[in-house]
């Protein structure tokens, strides 16, 4: 019973919190920019107009392929509040990551082709380093499941410091952020036109965008895990990561997926085995 | 409730798409002068688009001649509803100077309808932003 109420309610707050931290996000960005930005409910505003528009679609793909992308999303969301498997989270957020893939690349679009043929580059990018991550929580607490991994008595950042660096780079991709903003780009920023979600319009956008939240959510769920032990420890260090990525954003150029690749996974893969042994020899 | 949100929404977040239908640049400077710091519209949740299947408000400058009259069609068309179209600068609503050529079909409203003329040589961005708010009315006369 406290299980399927955990669920609900993750999946109730975290489309609400993950509006909330995107209109932060574009207001905070303005500021960096000196400009004034706009209103913080506006990602609200942004899909509530998205679903008064027209449907335009080109296949039934497209349609399927964004509400599994928001189900998936939704329901890893929820699995992550009610403390079950890391792994099984893990895995129902893969299928829609793919999911949303497979609708860009249903569409005959030279643009959406790029761009989800990008965004399969950054899954296979970001998921090897997601997996150690979780590997490594499990070396340390001995546990996949989220409400063992909450009794641990110590902050796992104290001894996974740098996996929460490689946490970082996957949040980072995940969020669309410069330097890896290139199978699609936030705010008013242009890709190959919008990549991905070239084809994708009206009310499909903004089921892609409340499933973009869901994934915001998601990743700094995982996060909030390193410092699980007190409440003002977590949401400093959530508060501070999604700061940081706001300094990445805006002072890196967008780089190409060659460059992704190399620097990611040799810096994180060196970055994951310099913690592991660490951890194994201490 | 749910509906007036949407027709509120609409009035709030206008992602405008910005095409230059064959501009001495004059117009189109100044469109983008608007996004800049100084002018900032994203205040008012403007975002430029570059994707006409994501944009509301569609925003033209030049003339209009028999061989971007089609792809200006095309870009309106692929547009989904509710949608505006803003004419911009003395070439948009007319032709301006270039009106007599023997290539140039005058205006953009010759070509699709035009819910709002900015006119001007060029255009002040503060009278572009005034024209996009006034393309907002259409928007909010669609409230439910």
């Amino acid at each position: 019973m406290k299980t399927i109420i955990l669920i609900i309610l993750g999946i109730v707050i975290a489309p609400v919190l993950g509006g909330l931290i995107a209109g932060l996000d574009r207001r905070l960005t303005a500021r960096l920019q000196s400009r004034f930005g706009p209103p913080l409910l506006q990602p609200f505003y942004d899909v509530a107009k998205l679903f008064g528009k027209e449907k335009v679609v080109s296949n039934f793909w497209q349609v399927f392929c964004a509400w599994i992308y928001l189900i998936a999303a939704a329901l890893s969301v929820g699995l992550l509040f009610a403390g079950s498997d890391l792994l099984l989270v893990f895995f129902v957020q893969a299928i829609g990551a793919v999911f949303l893939v497979m609708g860009g690349l249903s569409t005959p679009s030279p643009y959406s082709q790029v761009g989800s043929q990008r965004e399969l580059i950054q899954v296979l990018t970001y998921e090897p380093l997601l997996i150690l991550v979780f590997a490594s929580i499990f070396m340390v607490t001995g546990s996949f499941r989220v409400d063992e991994i909450l009794a641990y008595e110590q902050p796992l950042l104290v001894q996974l410091p740098l996996m929460f660096i490689v946490l970082g780079y996957a949040l980072t991709i995940k969020l669309r952020k410069s330097p890896f903003d290139f199978s699609t780009s936030h705010h008013g920023h242009q890709e190959i036109v919008k990549g991905i979600l070239t084809e994708f319009s009206g009310p499909y956008l903004g089921i892609i965008e409340i499933g973009h939240w869901y994934e915001t959510i998601f990743i700094l769920g995982i996060c909030a895990l390193f410092w699980h032990t007190s409440l003002v420890g977590c949401v400093l260090l959530i508060a501070s990561t999604y700061f940081a990525e706001l300094i990445i954003d805006n002072t890196m150029a967008r780089m190409t997926w060659r460059w992704m690749l190399k620097y990611v996974w040799s810096i994180g893969l060196a970055m994951s085995f310099v913690n592991l042994i660490w951890l194994y020899a201490g | 409730m749910f509906k007036k949100f949407i027709g509120n929404s609409r009035a709030k977040s206008p992602w405008i798409m910005h095409f230059d239908c064959g501009s001495c640049n004059g117009c189109d400077i100044e469109v983008l002068a608007c996004l800049t710091p100084l002018y900032d519209v994203e205040r008012f949740g403007v975002v430029n688009v570059g994707n006409p299947k994501h944009a509301d408000v569609l925003l033209v400058t030049g003339t209009v001649n028999h061989r971007n009259a089609k792809v200006l069609r095309n870009i309106y068309d692929q547009m989904p509803d509710p949608k505006g179209v803003i004419a911009i600068g003395a070439c948009g609503l007319s032709g301006g100077v270039f009106r007599e050529c023997y290539n140039v079909l005058g205006g953009v409203d010759k070509v699709i309808p035009v819910d709002v003329y900015v006119p001007g040589c060029p255009a002040k961005p503060e009278a572009i932003i005034d024209g996009v708010v006034t393309a907002l009315a259409k928007f909010e006369g669609l409230k439910g």
